[in-house]
């Protein structure tokens, strides 16, 4: 095993730490709470000379996000982060990232989208995005945000891959909030990414390459084939990155984290920090004798929908909790986990529960109410409930 | 325009990998009128070839060779800029004829 | 040396322009002529161009998949991001160039391209943000004074008077009622950048500016009156002509802004009305057969009277008093 040190940091740290050691080409960022610890750590590395990279200052998140497209294409490593409105300001050009298949990393640190303007954590922004042909990751806490932002870069830049992917920590929860991060060496890090190596760089003159052409009814659906085939490769490229990361450090990471699932009948899935709260009410339950479990979804997109359908056959009750809303349909997670055990042979009951937005806070009283539900047979499939709203 | 490709045939984010495809395609069928250019007149001063906007113009190291009608449009700026009328636009239409 | 159009023919007997047969523009259209131009310049002088290009009638004409009419590394990213985009390659550039991954015996020119709506209107932010950013970089705007890719649509660079769909000359009111925005001004006063206009009927002073901007230590900004003949309304052979006439009536002075200094770089010694470029022009018809319209012309000459004397003062004011 490698020798590590463990410090006490943010999320925000984890992230910008992480990025320390990736040193990219080129980082554009754009500042926005509760992102902004993340930016001025790496603007601090770089005003310090630590890094090599060359950072943009650029004047929104709409430039951040057209630079880091550029520099990609160039065949620079490139990365932003960005929180919320921010990440509604880049939607166009995330769209164009994905589309190119520039294989960006970006932190999103996880904050409710506005209106009204609320700075707190909740899931509607990167939700927002979640057709946008990225690759989705979610963190429990800081120590997932420094290991999953060094295997993001491993999984977009794969060649069966290449395709950006968001790294998502809650704001303020995990972003501000500090914890021990146990770290890598910076030339162990270095040599898990290894090195770029760039599809079609713009850079070369010798091949001069046309990107973003008009793409007409001839070759557009061909070129979104391509994306959708992209996804499907994550499934066997990311077990094979997180096996090569278990071997390094002795953690183990996949699509979804069973949490004591072994005998459980109700079993709650959730994205996010959430999770740690979750885990705490279920160790509490199990204590009770009561046979609960969690599974805890750290990757959205692609959905890992044959894990879902694994996990969760033939359990008593299923109960999903969003922090977010669709507004008009079912909320995200839960649409998702409903559309997996559809094929299900044996279908849990299944309930939804919105909870935390903007902010909301989200306690253990309000998780063991949600599994009382479930216990209890409760709950209506087509009925969606909130935690910790006043009704 | 050559057969179309499946989606596993082609390089992948609408990349293009080949340079200045577009030369495959002709724009010379857009042609109204023709330009039809009179060597005897030409004094080879390369206005026609600095401003056609379709680079129909064929030139050898500053020497005039006459009209690109695969490409050529038509638009007659090359007559308009001619120092020396060299170049006159006449209908296409005369040419149908010929060609048969 | 400066160039010559025969010593250009010389150079290109062998050598791509960047620029391709086979793209889509309509016959007459001025924005390939003013690319050709740019690109030509850049590379008799021994320049690798790397273009970035804002959506338009030139980004989609050029590369309808799977053609395109680019032989030099092309990128397309959006409409209102060329200048964040190619502000991104340009650091990219740098980047792996200390890290020793681009060969050090050639030179790189960063170029962007963005029509008026891309640069005057939706792009603008993204523009400014990278010349305040110092990026070097050329960024070309191929001027022809309203959306015309989706089909002759008010920009902020319209002219009063003109007729397009989205402020069209109506019974009440007649067309565009306001000024075109001063770009050039907007531009240079990000202080450290070379800014100018140039146009394709005077072709000397369009490759002298490029050849200034290419050699310029940091952002330069380029405005290229390019006429669109399909909503200008103006026969296709008259491109070159009509931007010669812009010049001759003061409609479109040629002049530079080098870090503050103000140089008029093309003095006619006798200057038509600017009656003369409107009414050539079928944009301007419905303009002219208003009771007003004399009026509205003299309006239009006041104004092009002022910002040229204007100009002469500032050229006399700026001399030899760079900001930096």
């Amino acid at each position: 095993m490698i020798k590590t040190h463990k410090e006490a940091i943010t999320g925000a740290q984890a992230a910008a730490y992480a990025m320390k050691q990736i040193e990219p080409d080129v980082v554009a960022a754009y500042p926005i709470t509760p992102q902004t610890p993340i930016v001025e750590y790496f603007a601090k590395y770089v005003a310090d000379g630590v890094v090599r990279t060359e950072m943009i200052p650029v004047e929104s998140e709409h430039s951040a996000m057209s630079a880091v497209v550029g520099a990609a294409a160039a065949g620079a490593r490139a990365m932003t982060a960005t929180s919320a409105n921010g990440l509604a300001l880049m939607h166009e050009i995330v769209y164009i990232a994905a589309s190119m298949r520039l294989p960006v990393v970006m932190p999103v640190v996880n904050r409710a989208l506005s209106g009204p303007i609320n700075i707190h954590c909740d899931h509607s922004d990167t939700m927002a995005e979640r057709d946008s042909g990225w690759i989705q990751i979610f963190c429990e806490d800081s120590q997932e945000v420094y290991d999953l932002m060094i295997m993001a870069v491993r999984l977009a830049e794969h060649e069966q891959v290449r395709l950006p992917v968001m790294v998502n920590q809650d704001g303020f929860i995990i972003s501000h909030g500090v914890e021990p991060v146990e770290l890598l060496p910076d030339e162990v890090v270095k040599s898990f990414v290894g090195e770029l190596k760039p599809l079609y760089p713009l850079l070369d003159i010798d091949h001069p390459v046309t990107y973003g052409p008009l793409d007409l009814y001839d070759y557009y659906f061909e070129h979104k084939r391509q994306q959708i085939e992209a996804m499907k490769n994550v499934f066997k490229v990311f077990p094979s990155i997180t096996e090569e990361f278990y071997k390094l450090t002795g953690r183990r990471y996949n699509f979804v984290e069973p949490y004591r699932m072994d005998d459980a009948q109700y079993v709650m899935v959730a994205l996010g920090s959430t999770n740690g709260t979750i885990k705490y009410v279920v160790d509490q339950l199990r204590e009770e004798g009561r046979k609960v479990g969690l599974l805890k979804i750290w990757m959205f997109r692609p959905f890992p929908k044959a894990e879902v359908q694994r996990y969760l056959t033939g359990r008593k009750a299923v109960v999903v909790l969003d922090r977010s809303a669709s507004f008009g349909a079912e909320a995200p997670l839960y649409e998702a986990i409903k559309s997996s055990l559809y094929e299900a042979a044996a279908k849990p009951l299944l309930g939804s529960f919105v909870y935390g937005l903007g902010g909301r806070d989200i306690n253990p009283e309000l998780v063991r109410f949600a599994f009382e539900k479930a216990m209890k047979h409760e709950l209506v499939a087509d009925q969606e409930l909130y935690l910790g709203l006043r009704e | 325009m050559a057969e179309l490709k499946k989606w596993n045939e082609i390089p992948i984010g609408g990349v293009i990998t080949e340079p200045g495809t577009a030369r495959k395609y002709q724009t010379g069928t857009w042609r109204v009128k023709r330009p039809v250019y009179d060597r005897s007149k030409c004094i080879d001063c390369m206005m026609c070839w600095f401003y056609c906007p379709d680079q129909a113009i064929m030139e050898e190291n500053s020497v005039m060779k006459g009209i690109n009608y695969f490409y050529c449009k038509g638009c007659g700026i090359c007559a308009n800029v001619c120092p020396k009328s060299a170049i006159e636009m006449r209908p296409e239409t005369e040419f149908i004829h010929k060609e048969e | 040396m400066p160039l010559t159009m025969k010593k250009l023919a010389e150079v290109f007997t062998n050598k791509e322009t960047g620029l391709t047969q086979g793209h889509r523009m309509c016959p007459g259209c001025g924005a390939p002529i003013t690319v050709k131009l740019a690109l030509m310049t850049a590379k008799a002088l021994g320049y690798e161009p790397v273009i970035g290009f804002a959506t338009g009638c030139m980004e989609v004409s050029s590369t309808i998949y799977p053609f395109t009419s680019w032989s030099v590394p092309y990128i397309h990213n959006a409409f209102e991001n060329v200048a964040a985009t190619i502000s991104g390659v340009e650091t990219a550039y740098r980047s792996l160039k200390k890290a020793g991954k681009i060969p050090a015996d050639r030179k790189y020119a960063f170029f962007a391209f963005g029509g008026d709506g891309g640069t005057y209107d939706i792009g603008l932010q993204s523009l400014s943000g990278a010349v305040e950013r110092g990026h070097k970089f050329i960024y070309i705007l191929y001027d022809n004074e309203g959306y015309m890719n989706t089909g002759n649509q008010r920009s902020g660079s319209t002219p009063p008077g003109a007729d397009t769909t989205t402020a069209p000359v109506g019974k009440k009111i007649p067309g565009k009622v306001q000024l075109k925005k001063n770009i050039v001004e907007i531009i240079a006063g990000h202080e450290y950048v070379y800014a100018a206009t140039v146009t394709i009927g005077e072709p000397m002073d369009f490759m002298s500016k490029i050849e200034k901007a290419l050699s310029f230590e940091g952002p330069s900004f380029i405005a290229a009156l390019s006429p669109c003949v399909r909503y200008w309304r103006v026969p296709e052979d008259q491109t070159v002509d009509i931007t010669k006439l812009a010049v001759q009536t003061k409609y479109w002075p040629l002049y530079e802004v080098d870090r503050g200094v103000y140089r008029i770089t093309r003095k006619p010694t006798s200057f038509k009305p600017v009656s003369e470029f409107i009414k050539i022009q079928e944009r301007f018809r419905l303009l002219l057969q208003r009771p007003d319209a004399e009026e509205i012309i003299n309006e239009i000459q006041q104004y092009v009277d002022k910002r040229w004397d204007r100009l002469l003062a500032l050229e006399a004011a700026t001399k030899d008093k760079p900001i930096r």
